[in-house]
């Protein structure tokens, strides 16, 4: 064997620092190389305020993380903050310390966010497109490895992009890694969290994940991290505060020998099987990329939430079917709810198997009273929460911080309000034309609803189960009766209510945000623009795994003290129904209607 | 047009390349290199022992260059070339000296690397490293590639029952984890894609637990390549597939009688010595374990066998056998077809 002190793994560590150093003390250096360099300690300079060093309540362990908006959002590994409780306290590398309270978490896509808190101008890291990384791209990784950072100044590693879209299985816990960076820049426990930057210094991915194998718990040249697309996808439903669900199709896939990939198995429940897909049919697109294997189709559908609508693309017998679907949630929601706040486990040691989760460094001494020269000056404490901050944490189940739902329900039914039916208790008739033919009139009242389209009349008492009326509508007259109570009465309507997060309009639309409801087995989604916060649709449907009754709102109009939609265009099971062009929004008593509005013959 | 600006930032580091050795690697590089590398699937999956390796072709029809590991011993050896085709491959031959071995896929028109033009490279050469690593890569999924630094240029020394080593001869040490579970058989290039090395197993100093990450220069192998790939090359081993049937021995011819072959990979263990026999004379006895016939690795009473049957009469061979906790050699003569059991 050769010299082999001088090979000590951990020489590799120091690698990026030791080039520093040689390039610096060379005699002669070509002007490239000292000019890359200076680029490169500029864009460290630049982004090192963004990298959060987070530490558990007590000191014992923490990660990484960083700071995505000026108000304090931060997005670190769900690993990092598992079983911290709903406070921690966040070292900047102006030297401070934070206390920040947890907002969501993914425990599947292992993501969480937390909110800084006591100023409103956090520096905040550019979030890069990472679908644009390429193999052979620099990356620099910070963060906090072996909880180093006492002054907490990130340590910063340097290395390359050695694989991009790769999937990590499952290594015996939720925890899936889908579509994420490979970098040999060199991560450590303690970088969980930490974000990883492109050589222009935009955030790419959060570093999650290393492949550990004989080696121990360190690096050994593979790295993963999280895509920032991944984390954008997920970044609203995160801020929703709730514990937020991967999606599945409802079908398994399979490649085939001769390199297709197929359904093999199909749920009936499932928006794609009521959409048309069938087992043996090959997929061809999902979510507006081309499925080539089994793997690479699991990378696509692992960066979505549930509940999100992708565009996907089939073939049967040579023809191509294109269809929009709806994702299902992957988990049920005690499944999560174990990995959640409410019931912390005890920090699990994942076993030595591959490609476990960085453990985090425990100092030798868990005790408060460690020495004065080994713990920072302003070593995190385990006193609790100042007073000013105890309110923003409010506990719910199937949340991690309810409080931020509820901020975000309160901003969206206020847009509601401005239509001008709050506190309406008289029965609401909303008449206009479908398609400028048809004439059509809604009846909505407390004890009946009722609908007029031409001729035709659809009704029914309300101390039954909601109907599907008028029939194969996916419930058009139980979705205004729901508007009426939204608009009259707000959350009050409903048994649930809670923020969702964002998601693409129809699947390839705008961002909008999701605001749910539930009442008996019905349940809608109210669609909010982001950058008016106006609403723009909803969608109904009469219980789980049915298709909905959709509706899209045009822009208000004036109904003389109130505002309405001019339009509603209604969709059913990916069928138009028509666009109802409105004419009229009255509140009271119909004055043709001299008995309450029972339904109409 | 965002891309367009972003391809130019990339030609202008490309430019860069040639008159910097700092620069970042060329992706349009990385992407020709990994077009040569495949990945192996095989043999393993217990006790530690990873079920993939790292190969790379080396002609245009099909032959792959990979590193003798456990993985190759099975009648079923796959190999996923970089456009995700999925191939049966045949081990053509192995030198367990050089710790080789070339598999041959059925196919034509590869990207591949003449080994003929592979570069030397000295300490402080950058380099990148390409394998399919901890088996991230699937399908038509690019291996991984990591970047180094020559460290040092060295000879392996390592020796049995001292250091464990695979190979013995030059090697390149890199300052990177480039040999990881699946990383042997990859390749070590210049920042410019040319070839350097095939990466070599993962290494472990047991006395002061650090690993070594080394590659073996593509000089060392290329001789043993070009004459398993010619059919020249003389197989020595269980894993060839062109087995000579005649000429050779018996162990029984040496007065080796082993214990009954009764399962598939029976340790070849002796059970009795014939007195007077050769066996006899060299000292060999009943519960020694053979291990070694010269350099190869007996792993079953069958490899013992065929490997016998490969050798010439007159040939000195030797014997390595396991006796309680050591090691003993000794060595003896292939005897004459009709001098078999004086």
């Amino acid at each position: 064997m050769i010299a082999s002190t001088s090979f000590q793994r951990r020489a590799t560590a120091w690698a990026a620092v030791l080039l520093t150093l040689s390039a610096a003390s060379a005699v002669a250096v070509e002007p490239e190389v000292l000019e890359a360099q200076s680029r490169r300690i500029a864009v460290i300079e630049r982004v090192s305020p963004t990298v959060v060093a987070i530490f558990a309540q007590g000191g014992q362990g923490g990660g990484s993380g960083v700071t995505v908006s000026a108000d304090g959002f931060v997005v670190t590994n769900f690993h990092v903050v598992e079983g911290q409780g709903p406070f921690m306290k966040c070292g900047l590398n102006d030297g401070r310390l934070y206390d920040a309270v947890l907002v969501g978490i993914d425990p599947t896509g292992d993501v969480a966010v937390i909110r800084l808190l006591g100023r409103d101008d956090f520096p905040a890291a550019t979030l890069a497109d990472s679908d644009t990384v390429r193999v052979g791209d620099g990356a620099y990784a910070m963060g906090n490895p072996f909880l180093l950072a006492t002054d907490f100044q990130p340590t910063v590693t340097y290395g390359m992009v050695s694989g991009v879209r790769r999937y990590q299985f499952p290594a015996g816990t939720l925890l899936e890694y889908t579509d994420c960076i490979q970098v040999d820049t060199s991560i450590n426990p303690g970088n969980s969290g930490g974000p990883l930057f492109n050589e222009d210094g935009e955030l790419i991915g959060i570093n999650g994940r290393i492949s550990v194998e004989k080696r121990g718990r360190v690096n050994v040249g593979a790295g993963y991290a999280i895509s920032i697309n991944q984390v954008r996808n997920f970044f609203d439903n995160l801020k929703s505060g709730r514990i937020v669900d991967h999606a599945t199709l409802g079908a398994v896939v399979s490649t085939n020998s001769d390199g297709s990939v197929t359904v093999s198995r199909i749920l009936e429940q499932s928006e794609a099987y009521r959409r048309g897909l069938q087992v043996g049919d090959e997929l061809v697109m999902f979510g507006g990329r081309t499925v080539d294997t089994a793997n690479q189709f699991k990378n696509i559908l692992g960066i979505y939430p549930a509940g999100w609508k992708l565009p996907l693309t089939y073939r049967r017998k040579g023809q191509e079917q294109q269809i929009i679907v709806r994702l299902r949630r992957l988990h049920r929601a005690a499944e999560l709810e174990l990995r959640g706040q409410d019931s912390p486990p005890p920090r699990p040691r994942r076993g030595p198997g591959p490609d476990a989760p960085p453990e985090e460094k425990q100092p030798e001494s868990p005790l408060p009273e460690a020495p004065k020269d080994v713990a920072p000056p302003e070593a995190p404490e385990s006193s609790g929460v100042p007073a000013a901050y105890a309110d923003l944490y409010e506990a719910r189940p199937r949340f991690a911080n309810y409080w931020f739902n509820r901020a975000a329900q309160e901003r969206l039914l206020s847009a509601l309000k401005t239509w001008g039916f709050d506190g309406i208790q008289e029965p609401l008739q909303v008449s206009g034309r479908l398609d400028a033919r048809t004439t059509i009139e809604f009846r909505l009242a407390d004890q009946a609803i009722a609908v007029k389209i031409g001729d035709r009349t659809n009704g029914q008492q309300l101390d039954k189960d909601l109907e599907d009326l008028p029939p194969a509508t996916g419930g058009l007259l139980p979705a205004m009766h729901a508007l009426r109570g939204m608009l009259t009465r707000g959350a009050e309507a409903f048994s649930d209510t809670y923020y969702l997060g964002s998601e693409p309009l129809d699947g390839t639309g705008e961002r909008v945000d999701v605001l749910m409801t539930h009442r008996g087995e019905t349940l809608c989604r109210w669609y909010f623009d982001q950058s008016t916060g106006g609403c723009v649709g909803m969608d109904f449907a009469l219980g789980e795994d049915q298709d909905e009754c959709e509706l899209r709102f045009g822009p208000l109009a004036s109904f003389g003290s109130r505002q309405f939609p001019e339009t509603i265009s209604m969709r059913h099971a990916g069928t138009d129904l028509g666009v109802m062009k409105v004419s009229g929004v009255e509140a009271g008593r119909p004055a043709n209607a001299a008995a309450a509005p029972a339904p109409m013959q | 047009m965002k891309r367009t600006v972003r391809g130019s930032m990339l030609m202008l580091i490309a430019a860069f390349c040639t008159s910097v050795p700092g620069s970042a690697a060329k992706s349009d590089v990385i992407d020709d290199v990994q077009s040569r590398v495949v990945k192996i699937f095989g043999a393993g999956g217990l006790a530690g022992l990873q079920a993939y390796g790292t190969g790379f072709l080396c002609s245009a029809d099909g032959h792959i260059v990979t590193a003798f590991s456990h993985v190759l011993d099975t009648d079923t050896v796959t190999v996923v070339l970089s456009d995700g085709r999925r191939l049966y491959a045949k081990v053509l031959g192995t030198d367990v000296d050089r710790d080789v071995a070339v598999l041959k896929v059925e196919a034509d028109g590869l990207p591949y690397f003449d080994l003929s033009k592979a570069v030397p490279a000295g300490p402080g050469t950058r380099v990148l490293a390409f394998s399919n690593m901890f088996k991230v890569a699937a399908g038509n999924e690019p291996v991984t590639v990591q970047r180094g630094v020559i460290s040092a240029k060295s000879n392996l020394t390592a020796r049995r029952g001292r250091f464990e080593a695979p190979y013995r001869g030059p090697v390149y040490v890199v300052d990177a984890v480039t040999n990881n579970p699946g990383s042997a058989g990859g390749v070590l290039t210049t920042l410019d894609g040319r070839l350097i090395a095939i990466l070599g197993r993962e290494l472990k100093n047991s006395q002061s637990q650090t690993w070594l990450n080394y590659a073996v220069p593509i000089g060392e192998i290329a001789e043993s390549v070009a004459s398993i790939q010619s059919g020249e090359f003389r197989p020595r081993d269980r894993f060839a597939t062109n087995l000579d049937a005649a000429g050779g021995c018996t162990p029984l011819e040496l007065g080796i009688v082993l214990v009954p072959d009764v399962v598939a990979r029976t340790p070849a263990y002796i059970d009795d010595v014939l007195p007077e026999s050769q066996a006899a004379r060299a000292g060999l006895a009943a519960e020694d374990l053979v291990v070694f016939v010269n350099s190869d690795l007996v792993g079953s009473i069958a490899s013992l066998e065929g490997i016998l049957r490969r050798t010439s009469p007159g040939d000195d061979v030797q014997f390595t056998v396991r006796r309680g906790d050591d090691l003993v050699s000794v060595t003896l003569r292939i005897p004459e077809p009709s001098a078999a059991l004086q």
